[in-house]
């Protein structure tokens, strides 16, 4: 299988028979419910981000696929074998743990061919394939080290490597680069895309960063306090985010709740045409998608609001300002970064902008 | 930082302590150990190797040495085979009932050795509650003489009271063991009992080596229970000592025969910590 035919298929959202099908899973630890309902598929060779806060259960929903715990309710199957039914040292699916989990008492070499030696390999196909996995993961110089003698980004691709030298059909990553610096994260975002692309192998990555669900997923699936929000490529999550909850948590987002009677959409001074019945609605306005208005009159189809100028964010290339509107209304813009003193602006947007989300219910 | 009158404040009980109480009882030891008795009974202060010499020539003193190891050998490994097990179910297994357990493995500690020792006599005894027992049930016709007054009732006893000692430090390696590496093990294939054997085990011999460090030295200097159950194929080193530092008034004897348990116990420490270190990874 070649890299552009990986690349193009696992562009795809899941065709025929999904690799992963998780079926209407639940999970409660006592009277503590971690996940509801959550069925999800995988496709062969995707990239898929569990996203979500902390305590949203993705990391519970992994260790339900990977085996370490089992669901309360619903089923997980690969391809035609229930997996949830089996031990976890059955399952074709291997761990990336968020601290690595390297055993401390084995060299690098012998971390990486573990899984071959439990499986009573040849000792000359181990040898062989745990060099090849340490090259592909550029740590062949430091075989002969223990783990506690090299650094966090190397313990890193040393998880990576013992994981993939198993050829597993689904490799699981738990936020394992959530110990990493910045620079290094970077780095390490990049390198693990173009090596899930090499292997061409699915990866379910989970994550609480939304900026690096964004950078290196085919989809991402939102949760949220159990439920799954959305799930969605990250342009399409981006652009066009299902929930309230969902434009908020991936980018930054104006939410406006908003008015319709007659076909008008009101929000305080702002007022466009619309399809929707009569109501209450909420639209997701993306900075980006606001600019300061240039010419004398609003082209059809645009919005124009005056606002004063009341606090400027440097972002490097762009600037963020908050721009309080005549009714009160707060609307954060990205521009880009002239600098400049507060000042009033008139601001416009596009009506087709501004998406329609399902208000999120507060949930505890 | 702490002031130098804070520091000596700190540091000189301690110091007194094991000068007074240690260094100057060896050192007094290691002195009478080259001297002798005259046949008056007095200590006579003349330099000589003589105790040294005895102790090899003489076949009870270093055969009873001999035996004194074999025993505390066996107790090791009974008590390890006894505590490792014990520590594993504990600390894998055992789930909301851990702590529970875990008292009524160390409460037997809190009982007085003297107690339990006198507890395995009342067992033991021809007269004992075993025996009885055996014979009540027409499984044997006279009382089993072996099991009291034998080296057997010295193991038994002496591995009932030093096991908790070699569980203790096995059950606080097992427990430090990060369970994401069993879950590791598991997720690359390896059944319970590799897992067992490629990461448990191995991670957990600090803890062996601590225990039966425990259970050996312990054991090996134990006068108790031979003198209450050993009979006299059951002596150990230590009631020679105690009859050459008592009855027999030869101390500069008795004190070679400690000297050299001394430095067998001080090697045995070293090269036990040595092994900790090589197999500690943290």
């Amino acid at each position: 299988m070649t890299t552009s035919e990986t690349a193009t298929r696992s562009a795809d959202t899941p065709a025929q028979a999904p690799l992963l099908r998780i079926q209407n899973v639940a999970k409660s630890f006592g009277k503590n419910v971690v996940l509801r309902d959550i069925s999800l598929d995988v496709a062969e060779g995707e990239f898929l981000t569990i996203l979500g806060e902390s305590g949203s259960g993705k990391t519970t929903l992994l260790r339900i696929i990977a085996g370490f715990e089992s669901a309360s309710a619903g089923e997980v199957w690969m391809g035609e074998e229930r997996l949830d039914r089996q031990p976890p040292y059955r399952r074709r699916v291997n761990t990336v743990f968020q601290h690595y989990a390297l055993f401390p008492h084995l060299t690098v070499e012998q971390n990486v061919a573990y899984g071959l030696r439990v499986a009573k390999r040849p000792e000359a196909e181990i040898a062989s394939r745990v060099g090849e996995a340490l090259e592909k993961v550029k740590m062949s110089a430091h075989a002969k080290s223990k783990p506690s003698k090299i650094s966090g980004g190397q313990q890193q691709r040393i998880a990576l490597a013992r994981a993939l030298v198993n050829r597993p059909r689904l490799l699981l990553l738990d936020e394992p680069l959530s110990a990493l610096d910045a620079n290094l994260r970077r780095q390490m975002q990049v390198e693990l895309k173009s090596l899930q692309r090499e292997v061409g192998i699915s990866f379910i990555f989970v994550t609480h960063d939304q900026e690096e669900a964004m950078v290196m997923s085919d989809r991402i699936a939102l949760l949220r306090s159990g439920e799954l929000e959305q799930v969605a490529t990250p342009r399409e999550i981006y652009g066009r985010p299902a929930t309230a909850y969902a434009a908020q948590f991936i980018g930054h987002t104006n939410l406006l709740k908003v008015e319709v009677r007659a076909g008008v959409v009101r929000c305080g001074l702002l007022a466009w045409p619309t399809e929707l019945p009569d109501g209450t609605a909420m639209f997701s306005l993306r900075p980006e998608n606001i600019r300061v208005a240039t010419g004398n009159a609003a082209l059809p189809g645009t919005v124009r609001i005056r606002g004063s100028v009341r606090h400027r964010a440097f972002h490097g290339a762009t600037e963020l300002i908050r721009v309080e509107c005549g009714d009160g209304t707060v609307l954060v813009v990205r521009t880009p970064g002239a600098g400049g003193a507060l000042h009033d602006v008139e601001l416009e947007f596009s009506a087709a902008d501004a998406v329609l989300v399902r208000e999120s219910p507060e949930r505890i | 930082m702490f002031s130098r009158a804070y520091k000596t404040a700190v540091t000189l009980p301690p110091l007194v302590w094991v000068t007074v109480f240690l260094l100057i009882p060896y050192l007094l030891m290691f002195c009478y150990s080259f001297w002798s008795v005259s046949p008056s009974q007095t200590i006579v202060h003349s330099w000589n190797f003589a105790n040294y010499g005895q102790l090899l020539r003489v076949g009870v003193y270093w055969q009873t040495l001999l035996r004194s190891m074999w025993i505390a050998a066996r107790v090791t490994i009974f008590s390890l085979l006894l505590g490792y097990p014990l520590a594993y179910f504990l600390s894998f297994y055992a789930g909301k009932k851990k702590d529970l357990l875990y008292q009524l493995v160390i409460i037997p500690l809190w009982v007085s050795y003297l107690v339990r020792a006198y507890a395995w006599k009342t067992i033991l005894g021809s007269d004992g509650v075993l025996n009885t027992l055996l014979q009540y049930l027409h499984l044997t016709k006279h009382p089993l003489e072996f099991l009291l007054y034998s080296p057997f009732a010295v193991v038994l006893t002496l591995t009932h009271i030093y096991t908790p000692f070699a569980f203790l430090p096995i059950y606080a390696a097992l427990e430090h063991i990060p369970r994401n590496l069993v879950e590791a093990s598991h997720d690359l294939g390896a059944t319970p009992a590799q897992t067992f054997w490629k990461v448990i085990l191995p991670l957990s011999i600090p803890g062996v080596v601590a225990g039966a460090t425990f259970a050996f030295v312990l054991s090996l200097g134990d006068f108790l229970a031979p003198l209450l159950l050993g009979g006299p194929s059951g002596i150990m080193i230590s009631n020679i000592v105690v009859s050459l530092f008592g009855a027999a008034y030869n101390w500069p004897l008795g004190a070679a025969i400690s000297f050299c348990m001394l430095l067998l116990v001080v090697t045995l420490l070293v090269f036990s910590e040595r092994l900790e270190k090589k197999w500690s990874f943290s």
